[in-house]
């Protein structure tokens, strides 16, 4: 019985050995490209990990029974008649809740580290008219103002093409150019079909709806090329369409900017 | 005191063709319905399967170049399409609900013949309805979510012949579901107590009641839809003052159940084929029931985990996330009592075993990456890529596909009075399963790492991995040869099965195979135990 | 078994079967009719959301007039309790009175879906004016055709019980019943149309 036991532990200790080992050392990620990256590939591998206990745990289970519990060729009659063990049942549903409810309590408090929890529904009076209501995406901030303040950019989604209208600067540009380390904010708008604007390398997306202008906010920290992936489908195109996000030191988006402005029209 | 009922005894069966023909006729007989049922989804199933075999060809290399792009999106709207509604969900329900239900119930056919029959005869119609649009103007192909206003704005022909077939296929599964509930409560046979049913009785009652609950829905959202295309009205079209995400939750309304309507009736199955053949009592009874309708409870409250990127309010996400995580809690208990079930027991390693414990494997992978996806944040990343893709067919194809094959080789000496070939069924099992993951084990990486689903062309960076999932559809394609041909070769001069080859307890064993017309000469056996091996009856 | 006799089989089983199954054909309507409520629900749910979500901008909001939908509610009230009529009369084997009942109730039918019409043709806007339009005309047109269906089935049902003795007696209620509990459905879905689209 205690050697059981022990075979036991031992395997269970393995299984989480294993397990935590592959979770800390595969990274099945692309670059960490934004503030909400890291957050991100912390919630991935707590995730990873308790999905492949699991996973690896059940695996076992099932073979070691095919193999302990065939059938030999010279047994007959049935197995024990065991049909079923109240506190066993107990077991394998409060673990299993505890462990749901923890991970939800995680995710609630990684999301609202990213800035998915703020509301951002509340009318908006710089970047639109008075009455036109704002859906939220990802925001970082509850205080749009300053956002808005630092950097901000129109996007337009339509078949298929993503345009970047850059209102300081009066100008649009089919690339986004973005300066290191500063939070964007962007305001989507699809001209017809529902798109979506995705970085991996930023783990942010959000679906660009005709008629639902949505907010989205981040910040980038790594110089490079990203690709602006469209995720929903939206018609026979919808594979190519692509754009390019540059993060750039802020030197050289400010000559970039400079270079594209042009002079406000004065009415 | 047994006293058995005869509720329909449709005695015209004397009217009837007989022998092969009656598969193709209008016939009432619940088991020649079941057949005709898991016939025809077959079939789709190779249609279906062979369109994803060009999204695989079309894949191996990252340019557009096998079909043009927008026959790319056609394919991939009717690979779904005809995957859920003409497959999946006709053959779990439809197929073996049919065959199983009045044997588990001691009837000699379902509830209402007519309508069984009819809701049968609307599949064939609106299947072909729906492949045949292809020739008109091109399919639909807005995908199988058909999210306005692209499906709007798209060429109009296939996608209204795309709502009118799935909405026909939405009533045949209506009727189904008001038959199946009908037969369990009201057609028992005396002295059957609901807790004594098999468990496939109470998984086909809870999916019914998902079916008669949620299609209505679709029903509804599906005529909006289509005044949206036809009449020119802005439901749904934001130009016209519409709401796309008032569509988008009505959808998905329907379409999450859906995935229960998909996989519970599998459940019922795998409790039926592994107690059998690990010559045990199905662990746990009671809690599996309760699971069976927890499931069925949260699954009519958690659709909104398809729409975290479409602008939903913060409080929304939060309530969805929890909600939807939490029905692991529920599907946990009968996996973990599977497992109960087949500890301890004298296990016989064949081709229904094999595929029962495959389908264990695999759907605790695709449910773990369910959990996973139901995670807000998590999903912001890898909504509407491959990962999702993975997802689900580690559910559909892993779980219940494996389940279909599973009960085809648990039941066909019952249908047919003949064996299977064993060593073929084990053959196809080992293709089967090595092609399945590795076409799909591969595509999680690919979403993780930026290639979003339902494209033609892609980044080639992701070529290679792109080329090893085509690889294991190829497998996959190569698996159903050894299955037709045993199947084949069985029904032709199979060895004999005789009436209870594995010993069973279930009613349906305890007739002859293949069974008689109103499925036993005498009256129905009361069957009180199910289950009860072991217990040296 | 010659054909003859099987034919006789055929009758007395399904005799049998009125006899001992009138309560799961019950059942399997009831069944039915949920899941033409959720049809109606899916519908409510979406006009809710849209009043909620997409207001329409105030010059184009249109206050409708309440007579004649409180007229209809009142028809079809009525109605209900004729056709309630119709179902005792019958059962006390007054064949007759019953389908005086019947059509009467029929005739309620029809006034309501006369009614339904004028009111469209003096509505100031069309199916596809705006969103409230659509959903308008949406809700209500579906219920007409509820009661459309309802009055044809109760028209058949009157024509059949006009014989003592012939498919609509007093021993077989169940047609007269089933379509009795539809028509009281439709009934109910309408008192929920009428607060949700005019009321609130
Ligand atoms: C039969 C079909 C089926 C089934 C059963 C499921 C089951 C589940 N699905 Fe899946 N799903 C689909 C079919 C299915 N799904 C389809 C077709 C799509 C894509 C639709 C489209 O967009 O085209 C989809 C998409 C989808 C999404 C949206 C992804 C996106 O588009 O961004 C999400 C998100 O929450 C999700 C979650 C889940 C969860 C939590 C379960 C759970 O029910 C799983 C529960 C099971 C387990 C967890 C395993 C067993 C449990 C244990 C061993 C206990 C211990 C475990 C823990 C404590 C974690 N699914
Ligand atoms: C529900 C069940 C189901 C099943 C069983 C399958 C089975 C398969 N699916 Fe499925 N798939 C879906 C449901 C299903 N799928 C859905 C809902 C979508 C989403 C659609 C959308 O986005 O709208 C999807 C999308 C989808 C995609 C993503 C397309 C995209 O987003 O661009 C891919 C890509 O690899 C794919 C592949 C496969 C493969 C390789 C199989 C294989 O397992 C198939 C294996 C079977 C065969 C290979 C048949 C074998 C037979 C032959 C080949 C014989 C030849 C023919 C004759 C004799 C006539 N599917
Ligand atoms: Cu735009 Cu896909
Ligand atoms: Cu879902």
């Amino acid at each position: 019985m205690l050697n059981k036991n022990i075979y036991l532990i031992l395997i269970i200790s393995l299984v989480f050995a294993i397990s935590f080992w592959i979770g800390f050392n595969v990274n099945l990620l692309p670059a960490e490209a934004s503030i909400n990256a890291p957050i991100y590939d912390e919630l991935f591998k707590i995730l990873f990990i308790i999905g492949l206990i699991i996973f690896i745990g059940m695996t076992i289970a099932v073979i070691y029974s095919l193999f302990k519990f065939r059938k030999r060729n010279d047994q007959i009659g049935d197995g024990i008649a065991l049909e079923g063990n109240l506190s066993l049942e107990i077991v394998w549903t409060i673990i299993p809740s505890i462990i749901v409810l923890l991970i939800g309590l995680y995710s609630y408090n990684i999301y609202d580290r990213m800035g998915g929890m703020k509301e951002l529904n509340h009318n908006h009076e710089m970047m639109s008219s008075n009455t036109e209501k704002i859906w939220a995406g990802i925001s970082q901030t509850s205080d749009n103002e300053m956002a808005i303040n630092n950097l901000s950019i129109e996007v337009s989604a339509m078949q298929f093409a993503f345009l970047f209208n850059y209102p300081k600067g009066n100008f649009i540009s089919g690339e986004l150019h973005v300066p290191v380390d500063q939070k964007v904010s962007m305001k989507m708008e699809s001209k017809d079909v529902i798109h979506a604007f995705w970085v991996p390398e930023f783990r942010i997306k959000q679906d660009v709806i005709p008629g639902q202008p949505t907010i989205l906010n981040f910040t980038p920290t790594k110089v490079g090329k990203y690709p602006i992936i469209c995720a929903e489908l939206c018609g026979p195109y919808h594979g190519g369409m692509r754009a390019s996000i540059i993060v750039e030191e802020e030197s050289d988006y400010n000559e970039w900017f400079n270079k594209n402005k042009k002079p406000e029209v004065n009415l | 005191m047994t006293i058995s009922i005869d509720p329909q005894k449709t005695n015209n069966e004397s009217l009837q063709p007989k022998g092969w023909l009656r598969y193709f006729s209008f016939s009432l007989d619940h088991k020649v319905i079941g057949i005709q049922y898991l016939v025809c989804g077959f079939l789709f199933y190779l249609i279906g399967g062979t369109l994803a075999s060009a999204i695989r060809i079309e894949l191996a290399s990252p340019m557009s170049d096998f079909m043009p792009r927008d026959v790319y999106n056609q394919v991939l709207t009717l690979h779904g399409t005809i995957m859920i509604f003409l497959w999946i969900v006709p053959v779990v329900n439809g197929a073996f609900g049919n065959y199983l239900i009045p044997f588990y119930v001691g009837a000699r056919d379902m509830a209402f013949p007519r309508l069984n029959a009819v809701a049968f005869w609307l599949i064939p119609p609106s299947g072909l309805m729906l492949v045949a649009s292809y020739f008109v103007e091109g399919a639909a192909q807005a995908g199988w979510t058909a999210y306005p206003p692209l499906s709007i704005t798209t060429p109009q022909s296939g996608q209204i012949i795309w709502i009118l077939s799935v909405l026909l296929l939405g009533g045949s599964s209506i009727f189904g579901g008001i038959n199946f509930i009908a037969t369990i409560i009201k057609l028992r046979r005396p002295g059957l107590k609901l807790m004594q049913l098999p468990m496939y009785c109470w998984a086909m009652l809870g999916t019914s009641l998902l079916v008669v609950l949620s299609t209505p829905v679709l029903a509804g959202t599906l005529i909006l839809l289509s005044f949206d295309i036809i009449a020119n009205t802005g439901f749904f079209n934001p130009v016209l003052g519409g709401n796309v995400v008032v569509y988008q939750h009505l959808f998905w309304f329907y379409s999450h159940p859906a995935v229960y309507i998909m996989v519970l009736p599998a459940f019922g199955l795998v409790s039926e084929i592994l107690p059998i053949h690990a010559r045990k009592p199905l662990f746990g009874y009671t809690t599996m029931v309760f699971s069976i309708m927890g499931i069925v409870v949260l699954g009519l409250v958690v659709w909104a985990h398809h729409m975290f990127t479409s602008g939903t309010p913060p409080w929304m996400r939060l309530f969805f996330t929890i909600a939807t995580a939490f029905i692991a809690v529920p599907t946990g208990i009968k996996f973990f009592n599977w497992v109960a079930t087949l500890w301890g027991g004298k296990i016989s390693i064949n081709s229904a075993m094999l595929f029962s414990c495959g389908f264990i494997i695999n759907f605790v992978f695709g449910g773990i990456t369910g959990v996973a996806l139901a995670q807000v944040p998590f999903d912001i990343h890898v909504h509407d890529t491959y990962f999702v893709v993975a997802h689900f067919h580690y559910i559909v194809y892993g779980g219940t596909v494996f389940i279909i094959f599973s009960s085809i080789y648990h039941w066909f000496p019952k249908v047919t009075g003949k064996m299977l070939n064993e060593k073929l069924g084990i053959l196809h099992f080992i293709i089967t399963f090595i092609g399945f993951n590795l076409c799909f084990a591969p595509q999680h990486w690919l979403g993780l790492n930026g290639m979003p689903r339902r494209v033609a062309e892609y980044d080639p960076q992701f070529q290679f991995v792109n080329q090893i999932s085509s690889l294991g559809a190829l497998l996959m394609a190569i698996s159903t040869i050894p299955f037709l041909i045993n199947v084949f070769l069985s029904v032709r001069n199979g060895k004999d099965a005789g009436d209870n080859p594995w010993n069973a307890l279930t009613p349906e064993w305890l007739t002859s195979s293949p069974p008689p017309i109103e499925n036993w000469e005498g009256e129905a056996p009361l069957v009180e135990e199910p289950y009860g091996y072991g217990k040296n009856f | 078994m010659t054909t003859l006799d099987s034919s006789k089989e055929i009758q007395k089983n399904n005799s049998e079967v009125n006899e001992t199954h009138e309560d799961f054909r019950m059942f399997g309507l009831i069944t039915f009719l949920i899941a033409d409520g959720m049809t109606f629900a899916g519908f409510f749910a979406a006009y809710l959301t849209y009043k909620a979500v997409n207001p329409l901008p105030d010059g184009a909001i249109y206050e409708l007039e309440l007579p004649i939908p409180t007229l209809n509610t009142i028809l079809l009230l009525v109605s209900s309790a004729t056709f309630h009529k119709a179902g005792k009369a019958l059962l006390k084997d007054k064949n007759s009175e019953s389908q005086k009942w019947l059509f009467f109730t029929a005739f309620l039918g029809i006034i309501f879906l006369i009614c339904q019409l004028f009111e469209y043709f003096h509505l100031p806007f069309g199916l596809t004016d705006n969103l409230f339009a659509s959903t308008f005309y949406a809700l209500t047109g579906f219920h007409g055709l509820h009661v459309t269906l309802g009055t044809l089935m109760i028209l058949i049902i009157a024509w059949q019980s006009r014989i003592k003795g012939g498919r609509l007696t007093s021993q077989n209620m169940f047609p007269l019943e089933a379509v009795e509990l539809y028509w009281h459905f439709v009934d109910g879905i309408w008192v929920i149309l009428f607060i949700i689209l005019y009321l609130l």
